[in-house]
């Protein structure tokens, strides 16, 4: 085997294990398909009942917010068991074989990836049942799949950095969410930004969520005519900075996390 | 035979804290190597050194030949290491542990099974084999992570307080396992803070505190170091234990411990039965009544205490080192 290989292997190796650790923690695996059916039902019919958009159904405004806001949650698995893991001794381990050192973070991270797969497939059933729609063409909606997928991919990685910056599960969860609620509720995940007050508006066109749930949207055809697309600039090339933002991540938190891992494990 | 692991000069710091001072070691194949030593002496800093965790900040050693720091990556598939916490994953089955190490060591799908089938039979694991490693008792751990330390069957093998927290049984199980291993010609370097544990398996023992070496040698010479043999006697009242004291205390080596509850004296003397019948004899003079008398070679307790000016195992302190 060359370093690729091993690499790949190990990498695979250490997302078995951390897959058939989701599969055997009810709490985990909660977060991966109960918690997506929770917010897609709660938000659907109780926002739904209240909030009125011109010329599109609330449900089908939401669906793709919570597509984006269950990616963001969900990552926390990946910092929480990463947390977890740090506090036992099976880095160690790991360390002392001749494995590859990226396997870790390269394993946890693809694990995530199946288990976002889970969720959006759980997520657009649940939304097919209450009445979302695709109305784009397959192109776009496969489109639409791979953005939030790569999305999900790079945000592990931002979860990650933090996890090992912070090293335990009780700060990972404190700070964990009181980053990531109001990063989806500021935003268009829920709500339309265009009827939030002045500085909030601009906070909520910025912010990358509402970014990465409008490209969603344009990708899924979940938009009308009625509502055109606010004047921000990241709103109105939604797709193409989402897929900015997925790579500028990437490329910031990547090799973040791999030098937090290495300090981490190494004192 | 040349040694399978050795050190010169190591030195790890933290910032201000200097966890090891210049160890070295040289521990010959096939041998069982004890470092003994308070919580914070620096035992896990050298082990993690020695498995490839962490790097020294000056000096150098080599583990089965290799250099544990320029030649760490090959060093990995030649040693196995199992620590205090145990190391495995509290999700996984027994199983699945071990099959997961086989595959890191690159075994293939195929042998990591065999492999792990094998180790849990050995380790008396098998009817725990498919159940979750969250319903396992201390002892069943331990035995897991150091199964998973010799998956790759290494020749030398490092146990970090492998027997901390475990109950008495469990603890002599883990001994005779690690008997049968050095039996079959693998290296053993264990840390330990129990005496009994380095007196009953290790060759050679190095105290270490305050990140150095300060004894080196088999638990005979450590005791030869300390000098001496042990008069033990218990009497039947304090009064009595006094007066023992008070006659005896010229003719010892060192101080005289007094154990006034169990009405029970020390007395370290040269010169072994002689001086025992000659204690008595004194004792019978002063009309002292003598419930049980006894002469002992000192404990690792008692050389431990003699070299380092602290007892064993009653510091608190975590290992700085962790």
């Amino acid at each position: 085997m060359n370093t690729l290989q091993m690499a790949i292997a190990d990498g695979v190796t250490i997302s078995k294990r951390n897959a058939l650790k989701i599969r055997r923690a009810p709490d985990l695996l909660g977060g991966v398909i109960i918690l997506p059916i929770v917010f897609v039902l709660l938000f659907s019919y109780v926002f739904g009942s209240m909030i009125d958009l011109p010329g599109i159904s609330y449900t089908e405004y939401l669906l793709p917010g919570i597509f984006v806001q269950t990616i963001v949650t969900g990552a926390q698995i990946t910092g929480y068991t990463l947390t977890q893991d740090l506090q036992k001794g099976i880095f160690d381990r790991f360390r002392t074989l001749p494995m590859a050192p990226s396997a870790v973070l390269v394993g946890q991270t693809l694990c995530d990836m199946l288990m976002n797969v889970t969720s959006i497939v759980v997520m657009g059933l649940v939304g097919l049942l209450v009445g979302w729609r695709v109305h784009s063409s397959p192109l776009e909606a496969v489109g639409g799949v791979l953005l939030l997928l790569f999305f999900a991919y790079a945000f592990s990685w931002v979860t990650a950095t933090v996890a090992l910056a912070l090293r335990t599960p009780e700060m990972f969860n404190n700070i964990a969410t009181l980053v990531s609620f109001p990063l989806v509720f500021l935003s268009n995940a829920f709500v339309d930004s265009a009827r939030l007050p002045g500085p909030l508006k601009l906070v909520a066109e910025w912010n990358p969520v509402s970014t990465f749930v409008q490209a969603t949207r344009e990708l899924f055809g979940n938009t009308s005519p009625l509502r055109p697309v606010p004047d921000a600039w990241p709103l109105q090339h939604a797709v193409a900075v989402s897929v900015g933002w997925s790579v500028l991540i990437l490329v910031v938190f990547v090799p973040l996390a791999t030098r937090l891992y290495k300090r981490a494990v190494s004192q | 035979m040349s040694p399978a692991i050795t050190a010169e000069g190591l030195v790890k710091k933290y910032g201000a804290v200097t966890a090891l001072d210049g160890i070295d070691l040289s521990v010959p194949e096939g041998t069982v190597f004890g470092l003994l030593g308070p919580n914070g002496a620096g035992k896990t800093t050298t082990v993690r050194i020695l498995t490839t965790l962490l790097r020294p900040d000056a000096g150098h050693a080599t583990v089965a030949g290799l250099d544990v720091v320029a030649d760490a990556a090959r060093l990995r598939s030649r040693i196995g290491a199992s620590g205090q916490y145990a190391a495995v994953d509290d999700h996984l089955t027994g199983a699945e542990n071990l099959e997961m190490v086989g595959r890191l060591y690159h075994l293939g799908t195929k042998r990591s099974k065999q492999r792990a089938r094998e180790l849990l039979e050995r380790f008396d694991l098998t009817d725990a084999a498919d159940r979750p490693v969250r319903g396992y008792s201390g002892g069943m751990r331990r035995r897991l992570d150091l199964a998973g330390a010799l998956v790759a069957d290494p020749p030398v093998l490092f146990l970090d307080e492998p027997t901390t927290g475990l109950d008495p049984r469990a603890r002599v199980s883990l001994w005779e396992v690690v008997a049968d291993l050095v039996a079959g010609g693998t290296t053993v370097l264990l840390t330990t803070q129990y005496l009994e544990e380095a007196d009953r398996l290790a060759d050679r023992i190095a105290v270490v505190d305050h990140g150095r070496v300060i004894a080196l040698g088999t638990a005979d010479e450590l005791k030869d170091q300390v000098g001496g043999d042990r008069i033990e006697l218990s009497v039947t009242s304090t009064d009595e234990l006094e007066t023992a004291r008070r006659v005896l205390a010229p003719s010892a080596l060192a101080d005289v411990h007094t154990d006034l509850t169990a009405l029970r004296l020390t007395i370290p003397v040269a010169g072994g039965a002689a001086s025992l019948t000659a204690a008595l004899g004194r004792l019978a003079d002063e009309r002292v009544t003598v419930r049980d008398a006894g002469l002992r070679r000192p404990t690792l307790d008692e050389v431990f205490l003699t070299l380092t000016g602290h007892q064993a195992a009653t510091d608190d302190n975590k290992e700085t080192a962790q």
